[in-house]
Order: C-alpha cells, then structure tokens, then sequence
C-alpha cells in the first residue's frame, strides 16, 4: 500500500465538513429506508464507527464512500430483517386509481403523460442539482413503495428476502415495484429530464 | 393486444424475473406500437442505473438546492 494514498484518506477523514455532508447523506439513505429518524442514525453511527476504524485501508475519497455505504446496506438489512414494527400504510393510499391520471379508463397513456425521451440522460450524474431532486422524487413514493423500491435497487436484496421481511407475495412486491417506476419516472421527468432546470 | 398499464407492468416485472414466451411476444407487439411504453423501457433501466450511482456517488450535492 502506497503510503501517500493512506495519508490522503486519513485527512479526508479529519475533514469536518466531508464527514458531516457524508453523515448526511448516510443519514438520509438509511431514513429513506427505515422510515424511523432513531434507527437511522443508529444504523449510520454503526456503519461510522465500523468504517473508521479500519479507514486507514482506504485510499481516497471515493472507495471510503462506497465501502462506509456498504456498510451501512448491511447494517440497514439487519434492522429491516430483525425489525417488525415498520410502519403500517393504508392500502387505500396506493390502491386501484392512484395511476388514474397517468392512464385512461382503457389503460392507454393520456396524451400529456407519455414517458417522454429523456435524450441523454447518464449526464445527470454530474450534476449536483439532479441529485437534489432524485432524494425529493424518492421521498415523494408512499413509505412501501419506497422501502422495496430501495431495498430492490439500492441494496439488491433478492426477492424471496424482501418478500419475507415485508411480508409481503411475490406479486405484490411486483406491484409495488411497478408502482414506484412509475411515480418515480414521473417525477424526474417533470422535476428533471423535460419540465425541470435542465 | 396488451394495454400501456399491462405493457409498463411487464416491463417493471421484467426486472425482477424472466418474462414467459407469451409474455415477451406480446410486450414486444405492444412496444413496435407505442413509443410512449418504449421510452418507459428504457427509463426503467435508467432509474436503476442512476440508483446504483446515487448509492456510490462521491460528489457533494450543491447546498443551494432551495430556490
């Protein structure tokens, strides 16, 4: 291990400021997740902690964040599998007619609601702006949307896994999923890719 | 022929398993027709891709997001 990479990460780490913008997206990853403001900051203190102490392994900015991210997925998978007392939704919330202005009564898109091109869109990831209102388009999901959504896409938990600790059938982890894509394409489109500061 | 609700919910499914034969024949008719569904195709997999981005992601958001 070369020893200037080491001394790099290791004032990363004294770098107030990067650690407080860390703990905060961290924070607001796991929040997302675990919709409880107290088991997310247990989950990121955890996943901090753990990182620290072995951060002089990591050269640079980047592979810190994935790993710490990394650890705080697990730990996040730990809470969601022990934890049963998630928050009940409604079904009425995101039962039949959510998508009634997205579809006609035939199921075909309304004409202003077609998924539009969204030209070349991997260039949002260089701006900090779209990533602002990736985190708002997320939060705009209804809580179980969001929490398999994420439990799918972020923390690549197979489907048995969520399936059980949601409990949750098969086909309805699909509809919920569907549900999410949807709202949350909607969303960046107008937000972002069409309607937004783009 | 499948509607555009049946048609989106394929292609969300398509994610999570293998679609069946008649499946894929009729999503695939659907899509030769609908653009509107092609597009949603494909920001499917773009949503799942920025996802793993935002999981990785090293960059600092800018702080002034509140206009």
């Amino acid at each position: 291990m070369d020893t200037e990479m080491i001394d790099k990460s290791a004032q990363l780490l004294l770098d107030e400021s990067y650690l407080a913008e860390l703990r905060r997206q961290m924070v607001k990853f796991a929040h997302l997740q675990l919709a409880d403001q107290g088991l997310a900051e247990d989950a990121v203190h955890e996943a901090l902690i753990g990182a620290l102490k072995n951060s002089s392994s990591f050269a640079g900015a980047s592979a810190f964040k994935t790993w710490v991210f990394a650890i705080l997925k697990n730990k996040i998978a730990d809470v969601l599998r022990k934890n049963q007392r998630l928050p009940e939704v409604s079904e009425s919330s995101e039962g039949e007619g959510e998508f009634d202005h997205l579809f006609n009564s035939k199921g075909f898109w309304y004409r202003n609601e077609r998924p539009a091109s969204w030209g070349d869109p991997l260039k949002a990831i260089e701006d900090g702006r779209f990533w602002v209102v990736f985190e708002a388009c997320l939060e705009d999901l209804s809580p179980r949307q969001a929490r398999v959504f994420m439990m799918r896409e972020f923390i690549d938990l197979e489907t048995d896994e969520i399936c059980k600790t949601l409990d949750l059938s098969v086909s309805n982890l699909h509809v919920l999923l569907h549900r999410a894509r949807l709202r949350l394409r909607e969303c960046l489109e107008k937000k972002w890719f069409v309607g937004g500061a783009e | 022929m499948l509607s555009c609700t049946e048609a989106t919910r394929l292609m969300s499914d398509s994610r999570e398993r293998p679609l069946l034969f008649k499946e894929k024949v009729a999503l695939t008719f659907h899509t030769s027709m609908c653009k509107a569904c092609r597009n949603f195709g494909r920001q499917v997999g773009v949503i799942s891709k920025l996802s793993k981005h935002y999981v990785s992601r090293t960059d600092k958001p800018e702080d002034e997001d509140s206009k």
